[in-house]
């Protein structure tokens, strides 16, 4: 007898979501919350940051002192399950290109370990076509968008400051904390250059939400990354799954990795078929409506592997886009000392999970040699020691003079070494810039035709390059971040010897995990794979709400757009159903 | 000294080595022996990896003594907080090279190093000098800028090992006292506290004061 077949799961269900991270968090809760009956679906197991802690532990609690390990890309406190490397789940590249992609592998997905950062689309984002003729606009503008952000901005809870700037709109904000030491200098290092520096704009609840009994108030320890054990951030696996659930209206399936998605001789989806992990047999799902979800390459994977002879390129891949124009963010850093910040009094400066200031995008492009903007994050301070502390001492110590006030040879031992590790403290600070790449149709994923993972599911395989767009744009970050760190007051120490040799230190693609655009947006079916709704054009009861369909990404993290629009898109999908259109 | 003369030096130093320690108790730290408790979220898949890599034993009995006269030398008991050794650190360092396989050759082969220009020098291995011996040769390796060419490699090596005693002992219970860190607990951030911003001579403009977050005291 056999104990290979594939099982139906016995209960059927008006939506079936795959993917449980912003988009996918998102439907489900709005499906909940409408009555409507829907499971979920996750690769990876089930995750509370309330009962899976590391939130609060000490370093020494981790023998690896909260190091990266090849289960915890990001540390060992941090929130992900997951990484680049996966085991028995590769993937490929060709013509020597690289793209890094990160994979996060539990309920919540990446908004677990992400870094809060909530920033809204300005109204030039949706039509970068009209103003440089780059890439396509979206077929939506923010007008469409601005009553979603409206309500996540409630739902969720977001701190920011009202500054009325024209592409970085104002949300409905809970008050910001007040700057860190280091922030207060660059705010007056960048001031004298004339670049803002703002509160940060971060899904974290200063104060309580009003309506909300669930979460707590955020009590300033810095470790959003690590999951909040009172829910005072936003992770799609507290605030939107878990309600979900409690609803009675959603059903989870943790170690579910789907395989392609099922449609029937008119090329409509009936239901999804996935791997069971927990006992690696096969299962079905039907649903009336599928909702991808499972991130930008991962659903274009999906979509590419469920070919039929409706849909020979993948399902809704009539116009074959789906995995191309794929895009990350840019990113370059640059860090210094603050010589002046030696021998600091100590308090308890954690403060939240992030950067407390910013600086959104401040220059006019077509003044400058490249299309699009960036913005800076900054980081330093007296934060809790982790693995790596004090290394590479001998750049510093040699540099400045110690506590006795006297200069020596740099590293050495002893004494004088241990306090100049305490002397040196909280005296480094840096910054990193976050860019908007151009959308390109020949950067893109595509199914590998000879590799398949270790659930038999063919692979992906990437073709991605920079082009001289975002290497200027690196280029002008490190030139800014020198100004910024001088203009403190500070000294760099790192980050400033990159040239075009290494594209200005620009980081990998796929580095910064804001990879989007594989199932772009738009009115013409011929150019785009979904519509306004992120319904697919080719079959219709086929939703996408995660980063895929973004036509470009703005400077700007696309998370709270990705909430924002899987909202509008799962009411209008409700909406749908209610008139029997699906 | 001829090689083979070498060699045979350094295997009675090792086994010299390994007899000094037993004979001479240190304040040693007790290795773990019991069952690990995880009191940190944990995936099966992690605690199986853990269970793994502490069942491996890499670093004989003669490289961890050497380690712990390496890493006091780094960081030493002073009048603030206790040594190196006091701190745990060989043991972080025993776990990290398994946990980071990429360090194994490095040290072990710095270790090595170190032994051999002992050798060289004073006819002993490293630990089995005495202490002004020791300093000697640490001198020659501690300082990047001033080191001669051919001790190139020790000074990679000690920049390794004085990177892995910092973070050991500064992520220890005694090392986090002494650094003075005082987060990781909750916490309501009003701001630099006012000495600080008087120090420095900032303050913080009325826009920022009315738009933060307060609290009720």
């Amino acid at each position: 007898m056999s104990v290979f077949q594939i099982k139906e799961t016995p209960k059927s269900y008006d939506v079936c979501i795959v993917g449980s991270g912003a988009g996918g968090g998102m439907a489900a809760y709005v499906l909940a919350q409408a009555g409507i009956k829907t499971v979920l679906l996750e690769a990876g197991p089930l995750y509370d940051p309330a009962k899976n802690v590391t939130q609060l532990k000490w370093p020494w609690e981790s023998p690896r002192r909260g190091s990266s390990s090849p289960h915890r890309h990001f540390g060992d406190f941090d929130a992900a399950y997951g990484g680049w490397e996966l085991e028995g789940e590769p993937y490929t590249h060709k013509d020597g290109t690289q793209f890094d992609w990160f994979r996060a592998r539990m309920v919540g997905g990446r908004t677990n370990h992400w870094g809060r950062i909530s920033l809204r689309f300005g109204p030039n984002d949706f039509k970068r076509k009209n103003i440089d003729g780059l890439g396509d606009n979206w077929p939506i503008s923010y007008d469409d968008v601005a009553p979603y952000y409206d309500r996540v901005d409630q739902l969720i809870g977001v701190f920011g400051s009202k500054e009325g700037i024209f592409n970085e709109p104002d949300g409905i904000f809970l008050p910001p904390p007040k700057p860190r030491l280091h922030e207060l200098f660059i705010k007056e290092g960048a001031k004298k250059l004339d670049i803002p520096v703002i509160p940060s704009r971060l899904s974290i609840l200063t104060r309580p939400l009003p309506d909300n009994k669930d979460r707590g108030a955020c009590f300033f320890c810095a470790q959003c990354n690590r999951g909040c054990t009172v829910y005072g951030d936003f992770s799609s696996s507290s605030v939107l799954v878990k309600p979900a659930l409690q609803s009675g209206n959603v059903d989870v399936i943790p170690n579910a990795m789907v395989r392609e998605v099922i449609t029937d001789n008119s090329g409509n989806a009936t239901g999804v078929s996935f791997v069971n992990k927990d006992d690696l047999q096969e299962y079905t799902v039907n649903a009336r409506i599928v909702v991808l979800a499972a991130s930008a390459c991962e659903s274009a994977r999906i979509l590419l592997n469920s070919k039929s002879s409706q849909h020979p390129n993948g399902l809704a891949n009539e116009s074959g886009l789906v995995g191309k124009y794929l895009h990350d963010s840019t990113g370059a850093d640059m860090g210094g000392i603050l010589p002046h910040l030696v021998g600091r009094k100590r308090y308890n400066e954690d403060g939240v999970g992030g950067m407390h200031v910013y600086t959104p995008w401040w220059l006019d492009n077509a003044k400058l040699d490249f299309p699009r903007g960036y913005h800076i994050e900054y980081w330093g301070g007296m934060g809790m020691p982790g693995y790596g502390f004090g290394s590479g001492i001998q750049y510093t110590n040699g540099k400045y003079p110690g506590r006795d006030g006297k200069m020596k040879p740099a590293g050495g031992y002893g004494a004088s070494l241990k306090d100049d590790y305490r002397y040196f403290y909280g005296a480094t600070f840096g910054m990193s810039g976050r860019g908007e790449a151009v959308a390109r149709e020949d950067n893109y994923c595509e199914i590998d035709p000879n590799t398949v993972d270790k659930y038999g599911i063919p692979v992906l395989r990437f073709h991605y390059k920079w082009s001289d767009y975002e290497v200027k744009q690196a280029k002008h970050m490190k030139e800014t971040f020198k100004q910024i760190i001088e203009s403190a007051g500070g000294v760099v120490t790192w980050g400033h010897t990159d040239t075009a040799a290494n594209q200005y230190g620009l980081a990998a693609p796929g580095r910064i995990i804001h990879e989007v655009g594989t199932t772009r947006m738009g009115d013409d079916p011929r150019r785009s794979v979904v519509n306004r709704y992120n319904q697919a054009h080719t079959c219709k009861n086929l939703f996408i709400v995660d980063g895929g369909p973004f036509v470009s990404q703005a400077d700007k993290n696309p998370t709270w757009t990705i909430l924002a629009l899987s909202m509008r898109a799962t009411e209008y999908m409700i909406d749908e159903m209610k008139k029997q259109n699906l | 000294m001829d090689r083979r003369k070498y060699l045979k030096t350094l295997a009675v130093g090792s086994v010299g080595a390994g007899l000094l320690i037993q004979s001479c108790e240190t304040e040693k730290p007790q290795t773990q022996q019991a069952a690990v408790t995880h009191t940190i979220d944990r995936t099966p898949a992690e605690i199986a990896r853990e269970e793994k890599l502490r069942a491996e034993t890499f670093f004989n009995e003669h490289e961890m003594a050497t380690i712990a006269v390496l890493v006091d030398i780094i960081i030493p008991k002073d009048d603030v907080s206790g040594s190196a050794t006091d701190a745990g650190v060989p043991d972080f360092i025993e776990f990290i090279v398994k946990d980071k396989p990429e360090l194994k050759t490095p040290v072990r082969g710095g270790l090595r190093w170190l032994d051999v220009q002992c050798m060289k020098r004073y006819n002993k291995s490293f630990v089995d000098c005495n202490a002004e011996q020791r300093i000697e040769m640490i001198d020659e390796i501690a300082f990047p800028e001033l080191a001669k060419p051919e001790m190139q490699q020790g000074v990679a090596f000690f920049n390794t090992m004085r990177d892995l005693t910092a973070t050991g002992f500064f992520t220890s219970k005694i090392g986090i006292e002494d650094l003075g860190y005082v987060g990781n607990r909750p916490n309501q951030w009003d701001g630099v506290p006012q000495e600080v911003l008087d120090q420095y001579g900032l303050q913080y403009d009325e826009r920022t004061l009315a738009e933060s977050v307060k609290f009720d005291t």
